[in-house]
């Protein structure tokens, strides 16, 4: 007979924190986590004695103070008499404004290019095999530089669009390709009705989702399949168009124009975004398009033979059976794939875009010195700006992943 | 993304300096010891107590988080140019007439005189120079964490360069102004005409902020390319994406000069601003400062006293006739001493590559590509603005 006693519940002793091993982990995580304080402490005393030592202080008042410098592409009103602080914003805007453009189009080439890459057609298959080996294997600022390069010196520019017998003339009179970047009309709203026509168009959108949703559901309930595409077309276009001749043409459009030495009107994506964007679009979207390939690879080929056993054509079985559990697996580096197009978007400067680096980080900076508080602040957008983009795609990572029922 | 934490005892005028250098370089470090304000000479090997906290310093230093190049810029320059047996000297990355290399690789211009000139009076040899290209963003990082000697890339002297980023200027070399270059065929003739322009910039320079205020002033827009190099901006405005090119007025010139059709671009009458241009220092090393300067004044000196590459052999083989040369070139009185120099230091200066108006002549006067006149750069004598104090 064997009785089990508990072990004795002695009172805590103090050298049971080197001893035991319940405790001796803690033990050793508290001090390395009192030393990494203590050193981080040293260092930010160190910086401010030694600044105070130098005269010098942290000051963040010259964001206040007249930047003094012009910004060519303006999201928000700035002139040089704007401070600092609104030319950082600018900066900023102007940051996510090419990022948002590259992480769209980066994710339609790397889905694109990813599945393609499976094709079972010889030469679609090697050709983007050569795409994701070129575009990755090439560093981003020499893709920005080549593309912004060919941009200059193979496109017109805008004084050869002068003259009676021009050397250039615009596309369909509506888009002018220059050296200087790209010119587009610019949809001018005239008044309330403008406005209404917008509005049709996004209750439209959402009644087109809304339609989806109800065929998929009457599709469970009773098995009916309900066509889709044709009605999601019409209801995309009728009603808009309706209503845009019912309320008399209430949108124009603003043509780009050559008037003194550039185009006026119109928009203008200038060369430096236009090379930048591309250039972390195609990049990026060879990395996307490998984690494409790795989540659909990671489908067991089972699926794929049941589902054609199902009856399903082979578009159906990779939008209903193969992508949605694929996505499990790309959607995770996915992640990090648009924080790296966030982050690298700091080479705008290498084109001269500019985007917050340029401003707060290089002109601002070198203008009043102050280099510890605006790199300090640029740590801080950017870390702000990851978190926050890594914040948003682990919700949509919590949709999309395995229900463990 | 560099940090700016510095760890550690950088001494304050060290920290100071580094403060702009956020581009990561290996720290320097240097070990000369003083002890009220005396050398300490040590044999090797030995390590005296000082030398044991300094070397706390390098290892702290060392420990600067990602990238700040911790540099304790040493006092003492003159001592490290002379242990190294070169004058790094800061000068542009390429800017034909002022400092480029040649067809060989070995630069030559009116700014490189100037670090030849330096590198004869202190180490008598004026090929003992390593020029390091600079651009108008790294310049100052590059002097202030000590990776160059001296700083001579026309540079416009202004108040906040020389109080606020802590450097010293010891003179000008050139006084300039901003300037416009126009395309002939634009058929513009005035600045004034430029509204609505695109106007390449170098970015970070003083060019930026005269060019948003010309314009505001006038009240018309423009449209800025900002650009890091003079080549850059070439290559953009030649291709036409921008309509016109500004900065300093010689540095339009000089660019203009390597065009392949020169006659093709207009330099427009207006100069916006005041660009003296000259050499700089780090603050705090105010013997070295007194050597950059002296050697620019000796320079200019030669000139209005008539020493020339030509004669001074002649003139400092024995006492002359003119006290002042004989100052100068050292065959009278200490002035080499007073600076730590040899008494021919002023001699090897100007026979590095002759006198002001010499290197004038040679690398940007009329009769070269460039073609500037000497308008403001004439010896005060001939109505212009160049007055070297006194040797004496």
């Amino acid at each position: 007979m064997t009785t089990v006693t508990d072990p004795p519940q002695g009172s805590f002793r103090l050298s049971m924190l080197i001893n035991d091993t319940r405790y001796r982990s803690y033990t050793f995580q508290f001090i390395a986590l009192a030393l990494l304080i203590a050193f981080m402490a040293y260092l930010g005393m160190n910086l401010v004695r030694n600044l105070a030592a130098a005269g010098l202080n942290i000051s963040f008042g010259f964001l206040g103070e007249p930047a003094g410098y012009d910004i060519n592409q303006r999201p928000i009103e700035y002139d040089s008499q704007s401070t600092h602080f609104r030319a950082a914003a600018v900066g900023i805007l102007n940051t996510l404004i090419v990022a948002f453009l590259a992480c769209v189009t980066a994710t339609i080439f790397g889905v694109i290019a990813g599945v393609l890459r499976l094709s079972n057609n010889w030469v679609i298959r090697k050709l983007m095999s050569f795409y994701v080996e070129i575009f990755r294997n090439i560093p981003v600022l020499i893709w920005i530089i080549i593309i912004f390069s060919i941009m200059t010196v193979s496109m017109p520019a805008p004084r050869a669009f002068r003259g009676e017998n021009p050397d250039s003339s615009m596309l369909f009179d509506m888009f002018a390709f220059t050296n200087r970047g790209v010119y587009t009309p610019k949809p001018v709203l005239d008044g309330a009705a403008g406005w209404i026509v917008i509005a049709v168009f996004i209750a439209s959108v959402i009644g087109i989702f809304a339609y989806r949703r109800y065929a998929t559901k009457k599709l469970y309930a009773t098995g009916q399949l309900l066509p889709t595409f044709w009605p999601s077309i019409a209801m995309f276009f009728v009603p808009t168009i309706l209503v845009y001749f019912i309320l008399g043409r209430p949108i124009t459009l603003d043509y780009p124009s050559l008037q003194g030495f550039n185009f006026q009107g119109g928009i203008q994506l200038r060369g430096s975004l236009i090379a930048l964007w591309f250039a972390l679009a195609i990049y990026t979207g060879a990395f996307i398009a490998e984690n494409v390939r790795a989540g659909i690879q990671a489908i067991s080929k089972g699926q794929t033979e049941a589902a054609a056993s199902l009856g399903l054509r082979p578009g159906r079985i990779m939008n209903l059976v193969i992508l949605p559990q694929a996505l499990r697996v790309i959607i995770p580096p996915l992640i990090s794939q648009y924080l790296n197009i966030t982050k690298n978007s700091s080479l705008a400067i290498a084109v001269g875009y500019m985007d917050v680096t340029a401003t707060l980080g290089g002109i601002t900076l070198n203008q009043t010195g102050r280099a510890i508080e605006a790199i300090l602040l640029l740590m801080l957008f950017y870390l702000t700006i990851s978190l926050l983009i890594s914040a948003v795609m682990n919700v949509y990572n919590n949709s999309v992943k395995l229900k463990e029922r | 993304m560099a940090v700016v934490l510095c760890a550690a005892p950088l001494t304050p005028e060290a920290f100071k300096q580094s403060l702009g250098a956020l581009r990561g370089r290996d720290p320097l470090i240097h070990y000369t010891v003083y002890r009220d304000g005396k050398k300490i000479d040590r044999p090797l090997g030995v390590t005296t107590q000082e030398e044991v906290k300094m070397k706390k310093t390098a290892f702290y230093g060392a420990l600067a988080v990602a990238g700040l190049a911790a540099s304790t810029a040493s006092a003492a320059t003159l001592d490290d140019v002379r242990e190294r047996g070169v004058l790094n000297c800061g000068v542009t990355t390429g800017l034909v007439g002022f400092a480029s290399p040649d067809a060989n690789g070995v630069w030559d211009g009116f700014d490189v005189g100037v670090c030849r000139a330096v590198a004869a009076a202190v180490l008598g040899d004026p090929e003992a120079v390593e020029f390091v290209p600079t651009t108008g963003k790294t310049r100052f990082t590059a002097l202030a964490s000590g990776e160059i000697d001296m700083l001579a890339r026309n540079t416009t002297w202004t108040f906040s360069r020389d109080v606020d980023l802590k450097f010293e200027f010891v003179g000008i070399n050139y006084y300039d102004g901003q300037g416009f270059m126009v395309p002939r065929d634009l058929g513009v003739s005035s600045a004034k005409d430029l509204d609505g322009a695109t106007v390449c910039i170098q970015t970070g320079t003083t060019t930026e902020l005269n060019l948003a205020d010309y314009f505001r002033a006038n009240n018309i827009s423009y449209e800025p390319v900002p650009i890091e190099t003079n080549a850059e901006a070439q290559q953009q405005y030649l291709a036409g994406a921008c309509d016109v090119y500004t900065t300093d007025a010689s540095g339009l010139a000089a660019t203009r000069a390597s065009f392949e059709n020169p006659g093709d671009h207009v330099l427009l009458p207006e100069i916006v601003s005041k660009e003296p241009l000259g050499p700089l220092v780090r603050h705090g090393d105010n013997d070295w400062g007194d050597i950059v300067r002296w050697t620019l004044n000796a320079l200019i000196a030669a000139e209005e006293l008539g020493v020339t590459s030509a004669n001074i052999e002649e003139l400092a083989a024995a006492p002359t006739g003119n006290p002042e040369v004989n100052r100068l070139l050292g065959t009278e009185g200490e002035l080499g001493a007073m600076l730590g120099l040899e008494a021919d230091w002023a001699k090897n200066a100007i026979a590095a590559g002759g006198n002001y108006g010499e290197l004038f002549e040679k690398n940007i006067g009329e009769n070269t590509p460039i073609g500037l006149a000497r308008g403001l750069n004439a010896q005060w004598t001939d109505g212009g603005l160049l007055y070297s104090p006194p040797f004496r």
